[in-house]
């Protein structure tokens, strides 16, 4: 294709290549954006995106490849010098000093402030204070201010990763529309997101990833997500339809959990439910409604400051997680990092709640770990070529790990917080697939989502909660996602029986 | 496409994966230059010699290694082995020798279990915890010091055997330090409580989450330490032969050093005691080298301390975890 002048990519990188160890992670990916476009950039866990952005921005060198920016060859040996460029990243983890306040992160990054004002409010955040300590503001905010901190230094090319995971509705939606005007007004976009919607929404083109190279470069247009799906797994999927409805939960005797008026920290106030052992209750709210404390509390995290819960009919206090993990709940966190050992192999990372009673600190039986830890790893296929310590593994590879660790050690109640956050749609679907199964083999499961999409796939009824109350629960089969919306922002009156 | 993959990135892997080799080339390489400045002093006698000094080393390395899994450190471990030697040298006239051991590692299990309470319930950051403890320690073994200034002090033979004997060549120190050693490596690698260690270095809220109970993980391993702290007083006595206020002292720095240049992560989570052992030969080869250059003894710690300095920052280099 023969270039004018006008046409001319503001970013061409042809050819870029990758290896960890024995891991190849990039062969020959290939990715072009013309100025005022937004790309977005596609691929299923560990197909390379992570890889290939870290190079974009100057965080890895690459092995092999071009990389031009304006037509001009360029290789960055810093994110310092890729920024230089106007080549500006907004990465999935937050990336504010959590033990500095605002104002003090945007002097260090030599942020400026009005621009940046002006963007934090155009993004919805209408009461940032300064002074407050990133690390006590919520995961959705400090997701906001690192957009607003890239878009104050007016970059050529914003990078995307995942920006919308974990943002509620209302502030997807402003970020949807801000780098829509982005575009408009002439500066490149790439973008990155597992959400079909979204993409269809903002982006003119796809690229799509497999096994660390570009496979397909295609126009955004209707019934383009089919074919990207292909792309992205390599042959033709099924449609997305999980088993179907089952019986409800075979509800005779005392519910497996029962919470009642249960009220914690500042912010869950009044959240009452059973769940039934085979039955999965999904739980949808917006950021911050008291759905953490709730999970925490279940879990073992954080003490109640009223009402009750039971299991199997029976009042529990849970003092630190080993009570929880007695009574049979499984906590799986939102954030991955806080529930790996990332230092060590996958095997103590499944292994570890076997060994963590006094009674199971002595002598290991090696073989009948090895066994259990095989037959984990193989029902949630992880990919462990990347052996040794779990940090060197995908996102999604690692949301599997986490898992898997309760899976081989039984699960009675399953606590899932958000566990499709950033990750794949392969992987979404084994994950559904696994929490239907587990439900079916007699397991509670209560299912945290920030995506309402999944609830029908994976879940028998859902509960909202609305500023600390549960406002409705409801069979996921009538959950469209108005429906659960509405209630989500506390627009409807009904309150359950 | 092809890729390239650099000789020094193969070399890092390699490394990387097998951390023990360049320990092992490196400790190769210090006792071939020895000989070479001293013709004919590597021979049996000598690396008898050598062992037998790097063995209290090692197990004084064996508290800060254990206790570096969990990204702790036991400060207060020579002045325990102090203690413990100090209090069995001045009770055995007294009470007789097995008594007098019993009595003496009495000490060392209660500041062990207070170091686990400091640590796993108060919360107190090991570095404090242990220097606190160890400054309370030595306080009350000069008190204690006072009250047994007339009744003398022994060694019994059976340590003195123990600590500087040899049988066909081999110092008797390895029929100790040969299980020891076998156990502490079993503990790492094959026990729950082993697995625990690294765990809680590596992500303590992720153990809390799979149920594990920190503060008794943190209470066994520093009265661990406290006990193999103890027994290594008792064999070092065995070895200098006369008991004092600061006995133990010189093996505290160096036992950090052992377990940092054996490979064991100060942060926690990564280390193997195997790596330790020869950290603790390195060092004491190293001391001899330095002991050969006729320096003052300010010369030979300054260039002590460089090394150390230099080896640590090499070896954390290309064993480069990132």
């Amino acid at each position: 294709m023969v270039h004018t002048q006008t046409d001319l990519p503001i970013l061409d990188a042809q050819g870029i290549a990758k290896r960890f160890g024995a891991v190849t992670a990039l062969n020959d990916a290939s990715l072009t954006v013309a100025k005022g476009q937004v790309v977005a950039l596609m691929g299923a866990n560990g197909a390379g995106k992570s890889t290939l952005v870290k190079i974009l921005t100057g965080a890895l060198r690459p092995d092999g490849g071009h990389l031009k920016i304006n037509g001009t060859d360029r290789s960055f040996s810093s994110p310092g010098a890729a920024r230089e460029a106007g080549l500006v990243p907004v990465y999935q983890e937050p990336s504010l000093i959590r033990d500095l306040d605002v104002a003090q992160n945007l002097r260090l990054g030599d942020t400026p402030v009005e621009p940046f004002l002006h963007w934090v409010a155009a993004l919805g955040i209408t009461d940032l204070d300064l002074h407050e300590m990133a690390g006590d503001l919520p995961l959705a905010t400090l997701r906001i201010l690192d957009l607003a901190r890239a878009l104050a230094s007016s970059p050529d090319v914003l990078l995307l990763d995942e920006m919308t995971a974990a943002l509620p509705s209302d502030l997807v939606e402003k970020v949807l529309n801000v780098v829509r005007e982005q575009a408009d007004a002439g500066r490149s976009v790439i973008y990155i997101s597992h959400r079909f919607t979204e993409i269809a929404q903002l982006c003119d083109r796809a690229t799509v990833l497999r096994d660390g190279a570009t496979v397909g470069d295609l126009p955004i247009e209707p019934g383009v997500e089919e074919r990207v799906v292909e792309l992205m797994l390599g042959a033709k999927l099924t449609p997305a339809r999980i088993a179907t409805h089952r019986a409800h939960a075979t509800a005779t005797g005392p519910a497996r959990l029962g919470v009642r008026n249960l009220a914690a920290g500042s912010r869950l106030t009044d959240v009452s439910f059973e769940l039934h052992g085979g039955e999965v209750l999904g739980v949808v709210a917006l950021e911050g409604q008291g759905q953490d404390e709730l999970f925490d509390v279940l879990g073992g995290f954080r003490r109640a400051r009223g009402g009750t819960v039971t299991v199997d009919g029976a009042p529990v206090t849970f003092r630190h997680p080993a009570d929880a993990i007695a009574a049979g709940h499984s906590l799986v966190p939102g954030n991955r990092a806080d529930a790996l050992l990332m230092s060590r192999s996958v095997r103590e990372n499944i292994a570890i709640p076997r060994l963590a009673r006094i009674c199971n600190w002595g002598s290991i039986s090696m073989r009948s770990e090895a066994e259990t830890v095989t037959a984990a790893i193989e029902r949630l296929q992880i990919d462990t070529r990347a052996q040794g310590e779990v940090r060197r593994l995908s996102g999604g590879n690692q949301q599997k790990v986490t898992i898997a660790r309760w899976v081989a050690s039984g699960v009675g109640t399953l606590l899932l917080f958000d566990p499709s956050r950033g990750i794949d749609v392969r992987t979404k679907r084994q994950i559904y697939q696994l929490v239907r199964e587990m439900a079916e083999q007699g397991a509670a499961i209560l299912f945290y989502t920030s995506e309402l999409a999944e609830i029908p796939q994976a879940c028998d009824r859902v509960a909202v909660i609305f500023n600390g109350k549960l406002v409705e629960i409801m069979d996921a089969a009538d959950a469209d996602e108005p429906r659960l919306m509405r209630a989500a922002y506390g627009l409807t009156s009904k309150v359950p029986a | 496409m092809t890729t390239t993959v650099s000789t020094g990135q193969r070399i890092g892997r390699f490394l990387r994966d097998n951390p023990l080799i360049p320990l092992i080339l490196l400790l190769l390489v210090l006792v071939a230059i020895l000989e070479i400045r001293q013709p004919g002093i590597v021979n049996e006698r000598w690396v008898g010699n050598t062992i037998k000094f790097a063995i209290p080393l090692a197990m004084l390395a064996a508290c800060q290694t254990l206790t570096m899994y969990t990204g702790g450190i036991d400060l207060s471990a020579s002045v325990v082995a102090t203690i413990v030697a100090f209090v069995m040298a001045t009770q055995v006239p007294v009470i007789g020798v097995v008594p007098g051991i019993l009595l003496a590692m009495v000490p060392a299990v209660l500041i062990g279990l207070l170091n686990g309470f400091g640590v796993g319930i108060c919360g107190v950051h090991p570095l404090i915890m242990t220097l606190g403890t160890g400054l309370i320690g030595t306080g009350f073994l000069q008190v204690y010091q006072r009250t047994v200034i007339a009744s003398g002090s022994v060694v019994p033979e059976s340590l003195q055997w123990l600590g500087t004997g040899r049988t066909f060549g081999a110092p008797n120190a390895l029929v100790l330090f040969i299980p020891f050693a076998i156990a502490i490596l079993f503990i790492q690698n094959r026990t729950g409580f082993g697995r625990l260690l690294y765990a809680l270095g590596s992500n303590e809220k992720a153990a809390r989450l799979s149920g594990v109970r920190s503060w008794q993980v943190y209470l066994a391993l520093y009265t661990l330490s406290g006990l193999i702290a103890g027994v290594t007083g008792l064999l070092y006595v065995g070895l200098i032969k006369a008991p004092s206020l600061s006995l133990v002292e010189p093996l505290m720095l160096p036992s950090v050093a052992a377990a940092v240049i054996g490979g064991t992560s100060i942060f926690g989570g990564r280390g193997s005691y195997s790596g330790t052992i020869i950290g603790a030969l390195i060092l004491t080869v190293l001391g001899t080298m330095l002991t050969l250059l006729q320096m003052p003894e300010g010369g030979r710690r300054i260039l002590f301390g460089a090394i150390i300095l230099a080896l640590t920052a090499i070896y954390l280099r290309i064993t480069d975890q990132d």
